[in-house]
């Protein structure tokens, strides 16, 4: 066995809600600098493995370990503090607050005001129509705009890891196209990326790898392109369709 | 005309002491869904706490009484507030995630222990304080003469309601708390300690309770260890009035109450005060079932 210490780790991970067990051993490694992948049907459980990383919800068996550490008792916030940040399932942008206030609350961990500005800056180069709005209500935002609004106030925490679940639901072809090249944009700036999609091809064609979970087990692992030339996920994911 | 003047007047203060009062309701409400039924007793401590600060120190005989007097304010409201951190963690916060009605019934019991604790402390018989703290002075506005001491009271209240609509809105601990009233959960992944912003609305909102109690003891001048069932249900009352939840509609609902109150006592008679507001109650809420300011639902705070 591999006992080489990876950037993030979960490890034999289980979490559940109040009744069952939704991940049954998962074990994950992210490395730093990585796009990854996580890809899986309706209810296989990627939204809850965020959670997990994120620390709104506890292992129930196995841990997650982040530089080395493990968060099995670390608070939600305190994970924000670390590094990680998670831009959740449905965006959940404070509706009635303005997209300012928004972002603001995103940089509620950082001090320094001179990074907050930097990082304003940048999120606002990344998505302009945030600093457009800036005075709007998040809740009249059209879905792709809460979504860049999304993703950017996670940004104002200066992310070491992001985890994304589902940037591109519900968006317009050319919307989506948009996001995956900022998501791009994001990780060259050196923010590692776990990606949770539903569209598996767009999320595989920028990932370095990818990890296929089914009903709480995972199946497969590997690079992105051996991944998008694999029959099976073809089948299961790609709508069966030839890569291009 | 002077008769109404003097019931504006007197309706504005009693309307800012509920308005108080109503904030800690109405704070509590917006974060954790529930109804701190101890508030009312965390009033009424501060009522007894300002009056044992400004009696055993004898405050008011050595210092400028104006100074002895927020001196006494602010230490009450501190102790109140101190009080208030400390039945969250021992009452509440022991059972969140549990069932509702567990928490209410919590709730219930540390009002009956507050009432007792004040009641064995400081006796069942009503205590005075010290008259002459307020200037007896009066000021005349259309020919009416109208006792100065409501005017400060009411100015007062609104200081302190505006210090809290700053600090709401303009700091970054008051954007936690709205954030974690709109969703807590979105609220952890900031950043934000949800324990903390809890802990944060147990103490401002005692604080604000106990301000409430040490002006109704300067007021009116008579204490009680039960008082604070009679203006928690009436600062409650205000605060549905306004829209629970609502910050500025607590303001508005307390204000509007103690005019209601003031007034219908004068004009109608002093038995029917609280039936008519209870009816304006049960009138606004059968016309707007989210009180008067509670229209946006996830704008709570
Ligand atoms: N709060 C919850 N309480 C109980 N069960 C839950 C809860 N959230 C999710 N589940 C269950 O856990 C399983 C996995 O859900 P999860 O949301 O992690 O799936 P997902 O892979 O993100 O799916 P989707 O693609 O639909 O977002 C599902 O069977 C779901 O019903
Ligand atoms: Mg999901």
């Amino acid at each position: 066995m591999d006992n080489r210490q990876s950037y993030l780790e979960l490890r034999d991970l289980s979490v559940g809600y109040a009744q069952a067990d939704v991940l049954h051993g998962i074990s994950m490694r992210v490395e730093e600098g990585e796009i990854i992948a996580l890809l899986g049907a309706n209810g296989a459980g990627k939204t809850t493995a965020l959670t997990a990383i994120s620390g709104l919800l506890r292992p129930r068996a196995g841990g997650i370990f982040f530089a080395g550490r493990s968060l099995h008792a670390t608070p939600s916030h305190k994970i924000v503090e670390m590094g990680i940040t998670h831009a959740p399932e449905g965006r959940r942008v404070f509706g009635s607050l303005s997209v300012m206030d928004n972002l603001k609350l995103g940089a509620f961990t950082l001090k320094d005001g001179k990074q907050k500005k930097k990082l304003l800056d940048w999120v606002c180069e990344l998505f302009p129509r945030l600093r457009e709005r800036g005075e709007q209500l998040a809740g009249t935002l059209s879905g792709g705009e809460q979504q860049m609004l999304s993703i950017g106030r996670a940004l104002m925490s200066d992310p070491k890891i992001l985890l994304l679940d589902e940037p591109s639901l519900g968006l317009a072809p050319m919307l989506v196209a948009a996001i995956f090249k900022s998501i791009r944009e994001i990780n060259d700036r050196g923010v590692t990326v776990i990606l949770v999609e539903q569209n598996a091809r767009a999320a595989l064609k920028i990932a370095d790898r990818g990890y296929v979970l089914e009903v709480g087990k995972m199946v497969l692992e590997d690079k992105a392109e051996v991944l998008l030339a694999n029959t099976q996920v073809q089948a299961a994911y790609l709508g069966g369709a030839k890569v291009t | 005309m002077e008769e109404l003047l003097h019931q504006l007047s007197n309706g504005l203060a009693l309307g800012g002491i509920y308005a108080l009062i109503a904030l800690g309701y109405t704070m509590v409400y917006g974060i954790l869904r529930l109804i701190n039924f101890a508030h009312g007793d965390l009033f009424t401590l501060g009522a007894y706490l300002g009056l044992t600060l400004l009696t055993s120190f004898g405050l008011a005989g050595h210092i400028q009484a104006g100074f002895a007097t927020a001196l006494v304010l602010i230490f009450s409201m501190g102790l109140v507030a101190l009080v208030g951190l400390a039945l969250e963690r021992v009452a509440y916060r022991p059972l969140r995630g549990s069932d509702r009605l567990c928490a209410v019934v919590s709730a219930l019991g540390a009002s009956i222990f507050f009432q007792n604790a004040m009641m064995l402390f400081y006796g069942a018989r009503s205590l005075v304080y010290p008259p002459g703290i307020l200037p007896d002075a009066s000021i005349h506005i259309f020919g009416a003469e109208l006792p100065l001491a409501r005017f400060l009271m009411f100015a007062f209240s609104v200081l302190l309601m505006c210090l809290l609509y700053w600090f709401i809105h303009k700091t970054r601990l008051g954007a936690a708390i709205r954030a974690v009233a709109i969703d807590p959960n979105t609220a952890r992944l900031m950043g934000i300690n949800v324990d903390s912003v809890i802990s944060l609305i147990f103490f401002i909102g005692p604080a604000l309770g106990g301000a409430a109690g040490v002006m109704v003891g300067l007021y009116y001048g008579q204490i009680t260890y039960d008082m604070g069932f009679g203006f928690g249900l009436k600062a409650f009352t205000a605060a549905i009035l306004g829209g629970i939840g609502n910050i500025p509609g607590a303001m508005l609902g307390g204000i509007l109450l103690g005019l209601i109150e003031t007034i219908s006592s004068a004009y109608l008679s002093i038995a029917w005060k609280d039936a008519v507001a209870f009816a304006v109650l049960i009138l606004i809420l059968v016309f707007r079932p989210t009180g008067l300011l509670g229209e946006r639902v996830a704008d709570k705070i």
